[in-house]
């Protein structure tokens, strides 16, 4: 078994905070997080596929067609845009990076085609914080 | 050989921010600033590297404390800027553009009055990992 990765990146702005709470709760739990006028990260995406290279080829997948994949589903919807406000995918849902992978996940797996198997995610939103999430 | 010596203090803060003039009418500012005069904002991890040169002292061989350095840029920057919206937040952006430069600007300024006259000082602002910019050029 072979694992690609495709790395795309987006400059994004979000807030986390519960709806569902009070300003000062928000803050109590989230911090400098939960500003109301929104901070910002330069998002990495890392897109893991795996599967065994095709004889004739030699790819699992053309990496070029991931990547345009990855654009039109991901990329394009959330790349300089507001994540709370904008991106349709993470409406109703709190905007942590762990919600934004699965949601990211959810958007992308149904759009490659079936011989591709999307293996992992994973999010970097400062170079000291990162997720990953396996589809589980 | 000149005792001058380079020193630099590597820093981080989030922020969102657009690029826009408010009087310029949406399809100008969308024409010259694209995707990052978007209405309800964008976000980076900044990298700032601030670089100061001097003579080293002959008594404690610096040329500044890294650590007094670092609480300076805490002090002036980091709680100024981080987690805030450049726009919204700051009364350095009220009215200016939040580009890379202009940011880089602003920092140098804010760092330059707390330090010694002696000491040069120069400002590089990664915007992303592949824009950045350096104040004074």
């Amino acid at each position: 078994m072979v694992y690609l990765t495709r790395v795309e990146h987006f400059n994004a702005a979000h807030r986390l905070y519960n709806p569902d709470w009070s300003d000062e709760q928000n803050e109590a739990v989230f911090g400098k997080c939960s500003n109301a006028n929104w901070h910002g990260h330069n998002f990495e995406l890392f897109v893991t596929i795996k599967g065994r290279p095709d004889p004739q080829t030699g790819f699992i997948f053309d990496a070029k067609k991931l990547s345009s994949i990855v654009r039109e589903r991901i990329v394009d919807k959330v790349d300089h845009r507001n994540l709370n406000v904008d991106v349709d995918f993470m409406q109703g849902k709190l905007c942590s990076i762990e919600h934004f992978v699965m949601a990211i996940w959810k958007e992308l797996e149904p759009a490659l085609p079936p011989q591709v198997k999307l293996h992992a995610l994973k999010l970097i939103e400062t170079p000291r914080i990162y997720v990953e999430y396996f589809g589980e | 050989m000149s005792n001058r010596v380079s020193v630099f203090r590597k820093e981080h803060f989030n922020a969102a921010h657009r690029l826009y003039r408010p009087d310029w009418d949406d399809a100008t500012n969308d024409r010259v600033f694209g995707k990052c005069a978007l209405p309800n904002f964008h976000g980076h991890n900044y990298e700032l590297i601030v670089k100061v040169t001097g003579e080293i002292d002959p008594e404690t061989g610096y040329v500044i404390d890294l650590k007094l350095l670092s609480d300076l840029i805490q002090q002036e920057v980091i709680e100024r800027f981080d987690h805030r919206n450049l726009n919204l937040d700051t009364k350095e952006f009220a009215q200016l553009n939040p580009t890379a430069e202009n940011i880089a600007v602003v920092i140098h300024g804010l760092l330059r009055k707390q330090l010694s006259e002696s000491l040069e000082l120069q400002v590089r602002l990664y915007e992303t990992p592949r824009n950045f910019v350096e104040y004074p050029a």
